[in-house]
């Protein structure tokens, strides 16, 4: 179980805080969306739950665990620009085997993802946004996370190869009972995916039901 | 070319006709000169070292990424191009921008209001006649406020007022406050950095946009928003090409559509063929439909069956 309890966070030297304790728990093979307009803070939220923001207040665990502090986090974010997410001086097979050496996961999942060989002797700059994403999708899952939180992941990919990621997510969290919490601006997206829709304006009278 | 295309559906026909028929009849019969802008037989090759081959023995050989593409925009009306990611539809802006890369090999004719454009010319026009909404919320610069940087795109001969008067403008039509002005990239939720691209754009009158996925990222409420943008631009006698592959979006505000798959357009078609994948004609149209989370939500299946 992914748990976010009281969280709130206030970015520096804003005016009110973007978060306000706002609690939520993912469970093992639960499909979680996560909606509110933008500016609500649901990236925020995401990063949070996947440790890159560490100064907040409240706690996030995994099984009652907080989120270690070195070594492989058991929680991957999926990010909402992904050209931003890769070193750009790096050819994509060094950002990919950042996550895992082994070679035969790797290859599986470029081929389930329908990454070509070919991506991955070039640089982030020589792929278009969504061949990009679906390089990201592979470094996320080849660390074998318990949860996934995919931020907006697919705006950047025409229809069929969204269809394509999402049933290959599905089938994949299903598989390794991973947890999924997912941001999407796309109502019958998410009433394809979601086991559960969360909305964060009114977040806390939810997760008092919970 | 695609004209004739466009005329060969008697549903296109029609469509257009219900959307700004006071320029249809002047418009669409017309050779060239009524097209805001014509792109005839555009192909795009890039000049790459040969991938297969081992490093030091690679050769040089061209590798095509846009072949033959012919499309048209009138005045009035949004033609809305969808494919897939990968499939060179970032490239078609910047050809028709006139933004090329150093290797790249580009061939074909690209009409501007009736007058045959080449790589210099289009590039003076960028900005002043054709302006790019582009995908990039990386686009503005850094470290300049971005009242600055929309400033910075006036016609060149105009004043330092006149082009502050302009923003103004701007910002008041898109819900922008002045405080804005003094904001710098980092400041600007994505929702505001679109509306900042779209105000660069819009600075020196523009007759025609080619807007690069302006969408995602947006909540529906902005997304809608920022193409009833586009929809007032195309009323008011502009052109839009809207790049996309979001088609929900793109059918609410389109005139035609045209599907892009691997490199060249397969299918120019009404906005209402999509309501149903029968009345599609290439199969990775009816792909596209059939993928949608509205209907089947399945991918890759459709286009080998």
């Amino acid at each position: 179980m992914l748990e976010l309890k009281a969280v709130s966070y206030a970015y520096p030297d804003a005016l009110y805080p973007t978060l306000s304790e706002v609690t939520l728990s993912v469970a093992n093979k639960e499909r979680v969306a996560l909606v509110a307009p933008s500016g609500f803070g649901k990236t925020t939220l995401c990063k949070i739950a996947a440790g890159y923001i560490r100064s907040f207040q409240g706690s996030v665990t995994v099984d009652g665990l907080p989120l270690p502090r070195r070594g492989v986090c058991p929680v991957q974010m999926i990010f909402q620009h992904p050209e931003l997410a890769v070193d750009p001086h790096m050819r994509l097979e060094k950002t990919l085997a950042e996550s895992t050496h082994d070679t035969h996961e790797i290859a599986r999942l470029c081929e389930a993802l329908g990454i070509k060989q070919a991506w991955l002797h070039r640089y982030p700059h020589e792929l278009s946004g969504g061949e990009l994403q679906r390089i990201c999708i592979a470094r996320a899952l080849a660390s074998h996370p318990q949860y996934l939180v995919a931020d907006e992941i697919s705006t950047m990919l025409d229809a069929v190869t969204q269809a394509d990621l999402w049933q290959f997510l599905i089938r994949e969290t299903q598989a390794r009972s991973m947890g999924l919490l997912f941001v999407s601006h796309s109502p019958a997206l998410t009433k394809r995916v979601a086991t559960r829709v969360v909305d964060l304006r009114t977040l806390p009278d939810e997760s008092a039901k919970i | 070319m695609s004209d004739k295309n466009s005329l060969s559906h008697s549903q296109s026909h029609t469509d257009q006709e219900f959307h700004h028929h006071h320029l249809h009849a002047s418009n669409s019969h017309h050779e060239h000169g009524a097209h805001l802008l014509q792109v005839e037989h555009l192909s795009v090759a890039f000049e790459m070292y040969d991938e297969d081959a081992s490093f030091f023995q690679a050769k040089k050989r061209m590798v095509n990424v846009i072949s033959d593409v012919n499309i048209a925009v009138h005045a009035g009306e949004i033609v809305a191009v969808v494919g897939a990611s990968g499939s060179g539809k970032s490239l078609l802006a910047d050809t028709i921008l006139g933004i090329y890369e150093p290797n790249a090999q580009v061939s074909g004719t690209i009409w501007y209001e009736g007058i045959e454009q080449d790589a210099r010319s289009l590039s003076q026009l960028r900005g002043h006649g054709i302006s790019l909404v582009p995908q990039g919320v990386a686009s503005l610069d850094p470290l300049m406020c971005v009242g600055k940087q929309v400033e910075g795109f006036g016609h060149p001969q105009s004043t330092r007022q006149a082009r502050k008067k302009r923003r103004r403008e701007l910002f008041s039509r898109y819900g922008l406050e002045e405080s804005v002005a003094a904001l710098y990239p980092h400041q600007l939720s994505g929702g505001m950095a679109r509306r900042i691209l779209l105000c660069c754009a819009l600075m020196d009158d523009p007759r025609l946009i080619v807007a690069d996925e302006p969408t995602p990222g947006l909540d529906l409420e902005l997304a809608e928003q920022a193409l009833s943008d586009f929809r007032d631009f195309a009323n008011q006698g502009g052109g839009v090409m809207l790049i996309t592959h979001d088609i929900e979006l793109a059918l609410h505000v389109a005139d035609r559509v045209a599907v892009f798959y691997e490199g060249s357009i397969v299918e120019e078609t009404a906005v209402s063929a999509f309501s149903s994948p029968e009345l599609l004609e290439h199969e990775y149209s009816r792909a596209l439909w059939h993928a949608l989370p509205e209907h089947d939500f399945v991918g890759e299946a459709h286009i080998s069956a």
